[in-house]
């Protein structure tokens, strides 16, 4: 009798859920987007959490409001979570995304497009026009599979090799010209650094499952490899090809001789010395600049490509409009302000991230000649790829990365079957709506 | 019709001398029962409940049949019912499989310990132990410490480089803890014992108040020694904590996430210590599948009461 009464009130629980949920399913009503596109007052914007991103932000948004004491702009940084992307994702479902956000990542764009968060940046006259002006030919790849741009190409990272000159000197390597360019370079130099004791690791990517991590190992050596071929093309995964399996086996042997642990580094283990190289962006030259004397050169391919023709992940971040923004005519005006030339100058000034236009060493060729370190990340920034913007980016990352940790990083699996396998659901994934 | 009885009975009555009390708000009895002030002080928690516990869990259910993704409000999108096709494609992945055995794996290693551990200390700390007021606090502080700091800690123990392999010297296991197959799970499933420990021995300690001290004395006549009395008194006496203890380590168990979030950077090595919610998370919000991600909740929920009541059922058996 007990027994049936707990379960009576577990099943009604149950009933009373469901049919409240029921009841608010599916969306209704809409917003009325053509007047929001033509509105003009109050937005409200987010900016990383980087500090001389915020900092840049926050002058640019004071530069607008001088300019504009009726369409008043407020900034904040990202709100506090696991990953901005969820943020962003939340305020979406919940209604309150701001205008724009100055952090977008592109892997994240499909799934925010989906949600019915993004304003297409085509709908506004001119839209289309300064996405394609700006940037140039590289923002194609910044486009939707319906050919619109719900995302302005912003600024990249294009990764590179870092190395620490004292440890490749203490192991017997030429610092100012160490031989990294091949495969068979990288790893005759890795073997030098963990051997002579040098350094605990010659790199050290993290070797963890999270979906972006093979933006940082596999994607930036895939990248140059190929000569700039994304992991999806056409609608089908590429990876299991000669070129990716030429990468994935050079991994392999990093990881199988020791030379990469196959265990996460609790800190930063280029930081800490505990490895030699590290594959980053041009942020790291303010990160690093002073803790240790660097050098940059470009990842490594088998056969050894120069640096002009070796392409790398951009790890770029952009900016996208969401389409809880009532006044999105300011919104697209701001984004027009905070992109120009002088904007994007004092960008490059604050932060030195390289912003995503057409010949960024020829505009700023002053900055570049006063800060000669970032002259080689401009001029990789030309050759960069992107993450394919295709549906389910984020499960199709995470589907690859399973693949790779089981087959390269521990072994467990052989890379001709993990990459065939991965191969299929990845093309599989990017084939759904 | 009770009304009608009712009416019935005071006519049979008619004839006698005193007439027949009269039954005050029998509906309201019958809805309320005879405490609706009971009911009226109940209600808040009861809508609570319903708010934050059967609304989502509804809501967790209705998802799991339809195709759904999470939408800004006002979008237009189908969510077509889809039957079990949810449950099939959770079901068909390696990885959610894969999870499933992994908490089962740390369930069988953390329930046990947690209840042989929480009880031996318990008892100890009930007897007249010398600084039984630190320990106490010292057991319960790790259960309040949040977890990312004390991850932190584990890290650097059981890193390849941490102070457990030093001690261990060439003893240490190779690939190390957290990047071990057949380790990754036992070390989190002891760390979760270990920070959890604190509130399962509070638990143990206030029942232990309740079991009456004449037993132990006629046990002692019995000739019983310390362990006898620990057996055949304070483990029966315990029984009801026990239960409790069973299935609220059963639970908080099956609803593992931080601990492989923090602990193995996202369930690895190679998914080795993949936890259900865990991939519930890395569907439902990184990949934004939650149509999957409710199946596999929802399953998750039907095994953790299966389990909960077989416990309950074998260990309030007499």
């Amino acid at each position: 009798m007990k027994s049936n009464k707990v379960a009576a009130a577990a099943v009604l629980t149950l009933a009373i859920g469901t049919t409240a949920a029921c009841g608010s399913s599916g969306g209704s009503g809409g917003s009325d987007a053509s007047g929001a596109q033509a509105a003009h007052g109050p937005v409200n914007v987010w900016l990383s959490n980087n500090p001389e991103e915020v900092a840049w932000g926050k002058a640019m948004v004071e530069a607008w409001n001088t300019a504009h004491p009726t369409e008043l702009v407020t900034a904040q940084e990202i709100p506090a979570g696991k990953t901005s992307e969820e943020v962003i994702g939340a305020a979406i479902t919940a209604g309150n995304a701001p205008c724009l956000v100055f952090n977008t990542a592109p892997a994240a764009v499909p799934q925010f497009q989906k949600q019915g968060g993004l304003v297409a940046l085509d709908s506004f006259p001119d839209g289309k026009a300064y996405v394609e002006a700006r940037t140039g030919a590289p923002a194609d790849q910044y486009k939707s599979p319906d050919g619109k741009f719900y995302q302005l190409p912003w600024k990249s990272n294009p990764v590179m090799i870092f190395y620490n000159k004292d440890i490749m000197t203490k192991a017997g390597i030429d610092a100012e010209n160490p031989p990294l360019a091949t495969y068979d370079e990288f790893l005759a130099t890795s073997k030098k650094i963990v051997s002579s004791g040098a350094a605990q690791a010659a790199i050290w990517p993290a070797p963890t499952s999270e979906f972006f991590q093979s933006w940082f190992d596999f994607y930036p050596l895939y990248a140059a490899e190929t000569g700039g071929k994304q992991l999806v093309e056409d609608g089908k995964a590429t990876f299991d090809s000669e070129e990716g399996k030429r990468v994935s086996n050079f991994w392999r042997t990093m990881y199988a001789e020791k030379l990469a642990p196959q265990e996460k580094y609790p800190a930063d283990s280029f930081a800490d010395k505990k490895a030699a190289m590290s594959i980053v962006g041009p942020w790291a030259i303010s990160v690093y600049g002073d803790k240790v004397k660097w050098g940059a050169v470009p990842v490594p391919t088998s056969a050894g490509t120069t640096a002009d023709k070796t392409y790398t992940f951009s790890d770029a971040k952009n900016i996208a409009m969401y389409s809880a923004c009532k006044n999105q005519g300011t919104a697209w005006d701001l984004l027009k302000f905070s992109t120009s030339k002088d904007q994007d100058g004092a960008l490059l000034d604050k932060t030195g991230q390289m912003p995503l236009r057409k010949d960024i060493a020829t505009v700023y060729a002053d900055y570049f000649s006063s800060h000669p370190d970032y002259k080689k990340f401009a001029d990789q920034a030309a050759r960069t790829i992107e993450v394919p913007n295709v549906p389910n980016s984020i499960a199709i990352w995470q589907t690859f990365r399973d693949g790779y940790t089981s087959s390269v990083i521990f072994g467990k699996t052989p890379i001709d079957d993990a990459f065939k396998t991965s191969s299929d659901k990845v093309t599989a994934l990017a084939g759904q709506s | 019709m009770p009304n009608a009885t009712v009416t019935g009975k005071a006519k049979d009555r008619s004839g006698s001398t005193t007439p027949p009390p009269k039954r005050r708000a029998p509906r309201l009895t019958t809805l309320f029962g005879r405490q609706p002030l009971g009911i009226g002080l109940a209600a808040p928690y009861a809508v609570f409940l319903a708010a934050v516990f059967a609304y989502p869990l509804g809501l967790a259910v209705w998802i799991s049949f339809h195709d759904y993704f999470f939408t800004a409000p006002g979008a237009q999108v189908a969510r077509p019912f889809v039957g079990l096709d949810n449950y099939k494609t959770a079901l068909a992945d390696p990885a959610v499989r894969r999870s499933f055995l992994n908490v089962v794996e740390f369930l069988v290693i953390n329930v046990p310990l947690t209840v042989v551990l929480a009880l031996v200390l318990a008892n100890a700390l009930n007897g007249a132990i010398r600084g039984r007021t630190f320990l106490r606090v010292a057991y319960y502080v790790p259960y309040v410490t949040a977890s990312v700091a004390v991850v932190a800690v584990w890290l650097f123990l059981f890193s390849s480089n941490g102070m457990v392999n030093q001690l261990l010297g060439p003893l240490a296991p190779d690939p190390s803890w957290l990047i071990n197959n057949k380790l990754v799970m036992p070390v989190i499933a002891i760390f979760v014992t270990w920070k959890q420990l604190g509130f399962f021995i509070l638990l143990y300690l206030a029942a232990l108040q309740n079991v009456p001290r004449e037993l132990y004395e006629a046990a002692s006549v019995d000739g019983a020694g310390k362990f006898r009395s620990f057996m055949n008194v304070t483990v029966p006496g315990v029984r009801p904590a026990t239960t409790l203890v069973v299935i609220l380590a059963t639970i908080t168990g099956a609803n593992l996430f931080t601990e492989p979030y923090l602990l193995t950077s996202g369930g690895g090595p190679n998914g080795a210590s993949a936890s259900p919610v865990l991939v519930m998370y890395q569907k439902g919000i990184e990949q934004g599948n939650p149509d999957v991600a409710s199946a596999i909740g929802v399953i998750l929920v039907i095994g953790v009461l299966v389990i909960s009541l077989i416990n309950r059922r074998l260990l309030e058996r007499d």
